[in-house]
């Protein structure tokens, strides 16, 4: 097993009901231990690729393989194990908790996995932990900052013990110091990562590689750093560096 | 009393109501014995007395029609000081008002001692219907949410220049509503995805069950008990 990517998309293409086609094809592998940003523009398709990962857009055609197990959406019992695998971060928290405590959140992943009593607990305080929320575990989430409900959400997903990390746009909405807690919490876990994101430099802080989806395809898939240097590239993709803000 | 397990309370105050409602207003000595049980659970759980009026005053819209009962309604009529009441409106007008007032002030002293979810909790294990606490519970953690919604959809409607006055604004606000109510379901939509990503199939967490003493359940049911001896009493010597 562990010499299989985390992530392997073969050829995926994906058109809505009402006709509107949002993937034409998109090829792209993600090795272990990676941390990979998903560029791209408003309406690339990005979030449409993400619910590809864990079989909530059912493949019409091409291939998504997480860790070697294919994900087929109509097998209920390999589904169940891929969404364990793939551990999903909304871009609102407030989709993302709904539990009226923090606690009682993070344990709704791990229980639906069938993991219950002192082990439930004990992976609860082992999430909250990772990313520094262990003394909310009994307050609702309503009750915490932005920043502290994003850093939540991602402690629901790491509970499930994911082979990949999927996160939709983490650093929206973060004042700076929340953004680099963030930064650090996701610097400091041992998972493979796919961010989507429009924040290039976050993209470029946090990972090596990047790829650009647009139009519903991969056009470009490089180090960070040569992609961000590509003016041209991203300019052509609507995707711009902040103003005064250089490479170092 | 506070820390008595939320559905055993849940259990006292039901059958406490149980008791009040079905003893006629007639044998009013014995509601004056029921309003002082309420009193002492009342001191009992630390709850003021003036926090227990305050919020017992939820039922003033409530009895309004109470209220008005003796002054329409057909029978035998009697004099009261300036007033020509209907007896059985009265009789019938009271029975609404001191047993409702008795109901609510119980819940009062149920809900000042237990958190909402933990009267979810309770529902759940008095075996209401899964789905029910689950939308309850789905309630209580958006209520705040949908709220502060609304409260920046205020804000923006009126640095716009908008305040509601009067009926002509009527529209603006059913339009807000809509909005809302849109907003609201999207937001159900990406909450229902976010929980098919974690494994969701329908069921939520049930909370492990603790066994609960006999004690819990006796100086809970001690209450209703009490009350029921007192309503049997006075009836038979009423």
């Amino acid at each position: 097993m562990s010499n299989h990517p985390s992530l392997l998309i073969n050829n995926l293409a994906f058109a809505y009901p009402d006709g509107n086609q949002a993937l034409y094809g998109v090829n792209l592998r993600v090795e272990k231990g990676e941390r990979v940003a998903l560029l791209g523009p408003n309406g690339a398709g990005k979030t449409t690729l993400v619910l590809h990962m864990n079989g909530i857009h059912q493949t019409m055609q091409g291939e998504v393989f997480i860790a070697g197990e294919k994900v087929d959406s109509k097998n209920k019992d390999s589904i169940r194990n891929i969404r364990s695998k793939v551990g999903i971060v909304f871009q609102d928290p407030d989709d993302q908790l709904f539990m009226p405590t923090v606690g009682e959140d993070v344990a709704f992943g791990p229980y639906n996995m069938g993991v219950r009593g002192d082990e439930l607990e004990a992976v609860v305080d082992y999430a909250l932990k990772l990313v520094g929320m262990s003394e909310f575990k009994d307050r609702p989430p309503h009750h915490l900052s932005f920043g502290q409900r994003r850093r939540v959400a991602v402690a629901t997903v790491l509970a499930m013990k994911p082979e990949i990390l999927v996160m939709d746009e983490p650093s929206s909405n973060l004042d700076p110091a929340s953004r680099r807690e963030l930064a650090d919490i996701l610097r400091s876990l041992d998972v493979t990562i796919v961010m989507v994101t429009h924040d290039l430099p976050y993209a470029h802080e946090l990972c090596e590689r990047a790829v650009i989806l647009s139009g519903g395809i991969i056009v470009a898939d490089d180090k960070t750093e040569s992609i961000l240097k590509n003016e041209k590239l991203l300019g052509t993709h609507r995707l711009e560096l902040p103003v005064g803000f250089t490479l170092s | 009393m506070h820390s008595l397990p939320s559905h055993v309370k849940i259990v006292a105050v039901l059958s406490f109501v149980l008791v009040v409602v079905s003893t006629p207003i007639t044998y009013w000595p014995a509601f004056v014995g029921f309003l002082i049980l309420v009193i002492a659970s009342s001191l009992a759980g630390k709850i003021s007395l003036l926090t227990l009026s305050k919020r017992a005053l939820i039922e003033v819209p409530f009895i309004f029609f109470a209220v008005l009962m003796p002054f329409v309604g057909t029978g035998e009529r009697f004099e009261l000081g300036p007033f020509n009441l209907y007896r059985d409106g009265l009789l019938a007008g009271l029975s609404i008002v001191a047993k409702g007032t008795l109901g609510v002030l119980s819940a009062v002293i149920l809900s000042t001692t237990t958190t909402a979810r933990e009267i979810l909790r309770g529902l759940e294990r008095l075996r209401l219907p899964l789905i029910m606490v689950q939308i309850a519970s789905f309630m209580l953690r958006y209520i705040n949410v949908i709220s502060d919604e609304m409260e920046r959809m205020r804000i923006a409607r009126q640095s716009r220049g908008f305040d509601a006055t009067g009926i002509k604004h009527w529209k603006v606000i059913a339009t807000s509503a809509a909005a809302l109510f849109i907003r609201s379901y999207e937001r159900g939509e990406r909450v229902h995805l976010a929980m098919l990503s974690r494994g969701f199939d329908g069921e939520l967490p049930h909370t492990e069950v603790k066994s609960v003493g006999y004690s819990a359940w006796l100086r809970a049911l001690s209450i209703p008990a009490f009350a029921l001896l007192i309503s049997i009493f006075f009836r038979m010597n009423g």
